[in-house]
This record gives structure tokens, sequence and C-alpha cells, in this order.
């Protein structure tokens, strides 16, 4: 009883000493060794909490019509506002909304999105995965043929149906309100398969050890064992393909929004600013486009170079 | 081979005719049929008898297999939005989306192989490092700025090309080109580039990996010991010996750059397929979304289907694979 009861002490170990085993384990070391993975971590946290943090940091409340001048229009990168002589750092769209205030709220729709669906279809890929893999036979044959005509269409042409059809199963009413929830939902179907096709071979491998039969042998339920026992050992490959699928989840919600399919224009996104953006290539106001190109570009590469790393620190045949 | 054509044929029947379920369940449960047949003054009994008439309820099996013939005979029903029957529509605007997608699989492949070899050869080169670093930042672009960047450098600064459109078409029958006039020429250029990309750097890299293996390759180094001039055995023996996987992929691909044409003629406005199925993506209008999706499943079948062939026909170790497989 008194063994029993000192067992989970280990879990309670001081916070530093979990700092100190965090900070030397391989994957501290390969992070502190890589030059890339710094700027880029540093760079996707810096949008991230610009983006959370937007309704505090940005200039203007950029969606509130009451913030808004209509004489601030079409004001050039460093200009000040005529009227009220407030700076806009990267200049105002037609309406006199300040840009960068834009970008900011924007991001969080992409991000809000991107991340939401990644969640969305982490969860799907993973638990398809494993009882895939965990139960064999005909529900595997099933699962794995699904995925496999899935994969072989490309994700945004699959976005596009789900999304065509989850509207046309939602009155026209609560288009508005649901089209951010039908767009994840649309972006999280179109990537579920790679996870399944991952967790799917761990699971066949894990299975076969002897921790598995030993979980069998004391009579857990299968469910019990895939979720405690299995699913902890196959996660690794998992993190990686998410943080990947994120920046691709991003650039394909910016690709619907862009064909005005996407988000309403009462909730703009990057992808919707530079669809408006696009509307001024020829009159002269690059900066309209500009920015928002540079913000969804800079945003989606400093992830995609996090997931590179990512990918190679966590292969053990590259160590 | 002729169990093994078996196969591949059988399996491509079973994807179409579950696409086929997908696309006629869309027609069946989303949206109301018969409401949008009928005005808003139909009564109750106007709209049972046309539910009778349109067969809505027999038995779910029946329907499908109903849904089944109609497409075999190229009936995909009518249009929503445009009030107009959706073959129609899909032959009008087949040939625009037809030209792009064949010229870009064609650039892609061509420049891709010539890339591949030219940075696989000079390895250390700054050139072939600039191409390797260009082609990485180029992949993780989205689609759609690199056509607005190219329609802002070449459209809007230097005036070169036109940024929407197919520009002036010749009707052939009932094809149209844009090949046959200076504009439709001109119209081409951007968009084959923009949708060509991603697959040019696929190959590229493709191509590159293969040749620097064959280039390590003993034959290879045979063939340099009996003193054969370079040229000739980069292109006569480590090349030929690539072009076998590169063809397959090349091929494989031909159906993305169809589904991907959605992107690009869009931001072009080419009056294609991909930009029909936006709009009706936008509109829900089933009928056009539904066709789409069985018009992309059939070249994705259909490609698979000869790519496999072929290449069962063009490798003959494949032939033994088998029993390779097996030992």
């Amino acid at each position: 009883m008194q063994k029993l009861r000192r067992l989970p002490a280990r879990r309670s170990e001081s916070l530093r000493s979990a700092l100190r085993r965090g900070w030397d384990s391989d994957l501290a070391w390969s992070f502190r060794h890589s030059p890339v993975a710094i700027v880029a971590s540093f760079t996707t946290v810096l949008i991230i909490l610009s983006a959370v943090l937007a309704p505090w940091v940005a200039p203007q409340d950029a969606f509130d019509p009451g913030a808004i001048r209509l004489e601030d229009g079409f004001l050039e990168p460093m200009e000040r506002s005529p009227g009220s002589g407030v700076l806009h750092v990267f200049g105002t769209d037609g309406q006199g909304r300040d840009l960068l205030s834009a970008i900011l709220y924007g991001s969080q729709v992409s991000l809000l999105v991107g991340f939401a669906s990644v969640g969305f279809s982490m969860v799907l890929g993973v638990t398809l995965g494993l009882i895939a893999g965990f139960v064999g036979g005909r529900t595997d044959a099933v699962i794995m043929r699904i995925a496999d005509v899935q994969l072989s269409f490309p994700a945004i042409l699959i976005a596009l149906l789900v999304f065509g059809v989850g509207r046309g199963l939602i009155p026209p009413s609560q288009h508005e309100e649901m089209a951010v929830a039908v767009l994840i939902v649309a972006i999280g179907l179109s990537h579920w398969a790679q996870y399944a096709r991952t967790v799917r071979g761990s699971t066949m491998v894990e299975k076969g050890k002897e921790y598995v039969q030993a979980a069998r042998v004391m009579g857990r339920r299968p469910f019990a064992i895939m979720h405690e026992h299995v699913l902890p050992n196959v996660v690794g490959p998992v993190l990686v393909i998410a943080t990947i699928n994120l920046a691709l989840a991003i650039i394909e919600e910016a690709t619907l929004s862009f064909l005005g399919v996407g988000v309403p224009p009462t909730q703009p996104s990057l992808g919707t600013l530079i669809r408006v953006g696009q509307q001024f290539l020829f009159s002269g106001e690059w900066w309209i486009l500009f920015f928002p190109s540079m913000a969804l570009i800079i945003l989606a590469l400093a992830i995609n170079l996090l997931g590179d790393w990512l990918r190679d620190a966590l292969n053990p045949r590259l160590k | 081979m002729v169990a093994y054509a078996l196969r591949s044929f059988a399996q491509a029947i079973l994807v179409l005719l579950s696409v086929g379920l997908i696309a006629f369940s869309m027609f069946r449960f989303v949206g109301d049929p018969v409401a949008n047949m009928v005005g808003q003054e139909a009564s109750q009994a106007d709209r049972r008898e046309l539910a009778e008439r349109l067969g809505l309820n027999d038995p779910f099996i029946v329907q499908f297999g109903r849904f089944v013939r109609d497409v075999a005979q190229g009936e995909f029903g009518i249009s929503y939005r445009h009030g107009r029957k959706v073959s129609d529509l899909i032959v009008e605007r087949l040939p625009a989306t037809v030209e792009l997608a064949a010229l870009s699989a064609l650039f892609a492949t061509l420049a891709g192989i010539a890339l591949g070899v030219y940075t696989a050869i000079r390895r250390d080169g700054w050139l072939a490092h600039f191409i390797m670093t260009t082609s990485l930042v180029g992949v993780s672009l989205p689609t759609f700025l690199i056509g607005i960047g190219l329609i802002y450098l070449f459209a809007v600064e230097l005036r070169w090309l036109p940024s929407f459109g197919r520009g002036e078409t010749v009707k052939i029958g009932w094809w149209t080109t844009g090949l046959l006039t200076p504009s439709g020429r001109a119209s081409l250029i951007m968009p084959v580039v923009t949708l060509g990309f991603y697959q040019l750097t696929l190959i590229m890299r493709l191509v590159r990996a293969q040749m620097l293996e064959t280039l390590r390759t003993d034959y290879v180094k045979f063939a340099r010991a009996r003193g054969l001039p370079e040229h000739r055995i980069h292109f006569k023996h480590a090349l030929r010996n690539t072009l076998i996987p590169v063809v397959t992929i090349a091929g494989l691909q031909f159906g993305s750059v169809i589904a991907f044409a959605i992107v690009t003629e869009s931001v072009f406005q080419w009056p294609g397929l991909g930009a029909l199925f936006v709009q009706a993506v936008q509109f829900v209008d089933i009928p056009v979304m539904a066709t789409y999706l069985l018009f992309v499943a059939l070249v994705f079948v259909v490609v698979n289907l000869i790519v496999d062939l072929l290449y069962f026909a063009l490798d003959p170790r494949l032939r033994s694979s088998r029993a390779l497989a097996t030992r």
C-alpha cells in the first residue's frame, strides 16, 4: 500500500527539475541549435500573439463601422490622417480602414479557422486510424479505401464540395453566422486521411507489442487499450503532420475566401483582404493588396519551416 | 497482364460508382428537388404529384440505378442558376479548361525535366542553388498569389500580357481554341505558368533526385571509364533511366492539374470548368457541382488506368515484381 502511494511522487517533481529536464531533452537541444527554427517560431508566436491581442494592440477597431472615417480613404503607408493625425503604418483601404488593424483582425479569423480545422481533422483522422489499425479486417478495409480515394483528389476540391453541400443544408438566413463553422468542417474533412494513414500504420506495429497483449490479458476493453495505451505511443508523427497541415489549412482558408466562398465580408480573413485588395491592382493602390499578401506568406512560411524542423528533429534516423 | 488490366478496370469502375453515389446523394438530399422545380404558389397536391412523377418515392436503389443510367447517357439535369442543361454548360466550357490544363502539364513536364537535369549535373553551381531555393519558396506560396504577382508584373507594370480572359478564340466544330490567334496565345502564357508551377517543381525535384542516383551507378561509371563524352552519358545513359518514374508522376498529376485549375481560372477569369464550379459552390447549384465532381473523378480514374497499364508495359521489371514480392 505504501509503495503504491509513493508511485505518483515522480509526477509531482519540482517545476525546476521539470524545466531542467525539458531544456536538456533532444528536442530542445535541436531547437537551440537551429537558427531557422528559432526565427520561425519567434515569427509564428509574434503573429499569433498580435492577432489574439488585436483588440488591444490594433490602432483601430477595424470592423466597427463607427471607428472608420471615409475621408481617410486611400492613405499611403506611413501617411497621417488629415483629420485626426493618426499614423497609418500600412496605409488605409478605400473606406478609410487602417490596414494594419485589418490585418491583425484578419489573421484572427485565419488562425481560428486554421487551428480549429486542424484540430477537427486530427481528432477525426487519429480516431479512424486507431480503429482501422486496431480492429483490422473489414472495418480497416473500408476506412482506408475511403482515405485512399480522398487522398488522390486535391484537398481544395474536397473543401469546396463540402462547403457547397454545407451551404445547401443550412437555411440561407443563417449562412453568415454559420460560414466560419462550415469552413472549419470543410477544411477539416479535406485533411483527415493523412492522419488516419499514419496512425493506422503505427497502431498496427504497436498492436503486436507485449504491453498491448498484457493489457488485453488484464481484461481491459479495446476502447480503453486504444485510448490509454496505444494512443500515447503513436502521436509523435501526428504532431508533425498537424504543424505542416496548419500552414496548409491557413492557405486553404485564404484560397477559399479569395474565391469568394469562404468567410463573409463582415468577418474578413487574410484571404478576404487579398480579394478586396486585388480590385486596386490596376489603379495603383498597391499597398491594399501587398500587406495582407505578405502577412499570409510570412505566416505560412514560418509555420512550414517550423514543421520541417520538427519533422527532422523527431526523425530518429537523422540523429 | 490481362488479369492485372481487368483488376485495374474493376477498381476504376468501383471508384466511379462510389463517387456517383456521393453525387447522387447531393442531388437527392441537399435541398428539396421539388422546391427547386415548382414555384412558391404550388399546392401540396401538386408537389406530391411532381414528387411521384420524378420518381422520388421509389426505393433508394431504384433511384440510384436511374441516376447512373442518366449519367451514362450524358444527362446531368438542369442548372438551378443558369436554367440550362448542365451537359451543354460543360461542353461549352470544356475546351478552355482542357487547353489550359494540357499546356500546363506539357510546360511543367518539359521545363521540369530540363531544370531537374541541369540542377543534377551542375549540382554545386550558383544557378542550380538559386533554382532550388526559388522552387522551395514558390511551393509554399499560395497559387492565387503567384497568379496575382504575375498579373502585377506582366500586365500592370510591363503591360506585355493581357490580365484576364482567353483573348480571341477560333471555333473548330464544337471545340474552341485560343492557340490560333496572337491574343489567344498571349492570354494563355500567365495562366499556364501559374497552373504548371507546382507540378514543375515537383517534376524538377524528382528528376534531380533520380539523376543524382543514376549518376552514381556502376554503368554510368563504366561509361565514363570507356571515355564517352559527358553529354552522351548524361542524356543517353542517365536521363533515359530517369524518365520512367517521371512519366508516371507527370501522368498522375494531370488529374490534379485539372482540379487545381479551379483557382487559376478564377484568378485570370478564365471561362473554364473550374470557374463554373466555383460559381456553383457560391450559389449552391447542386447539379453543376455534382457533375463537376463526376467529371473530375472520371478524369482521375481514366488517367490512373492509363498510367497503370503504361507503367506495366514500359517497365519489364514490374512484370516479375509479384514474384519478387512474394519471395
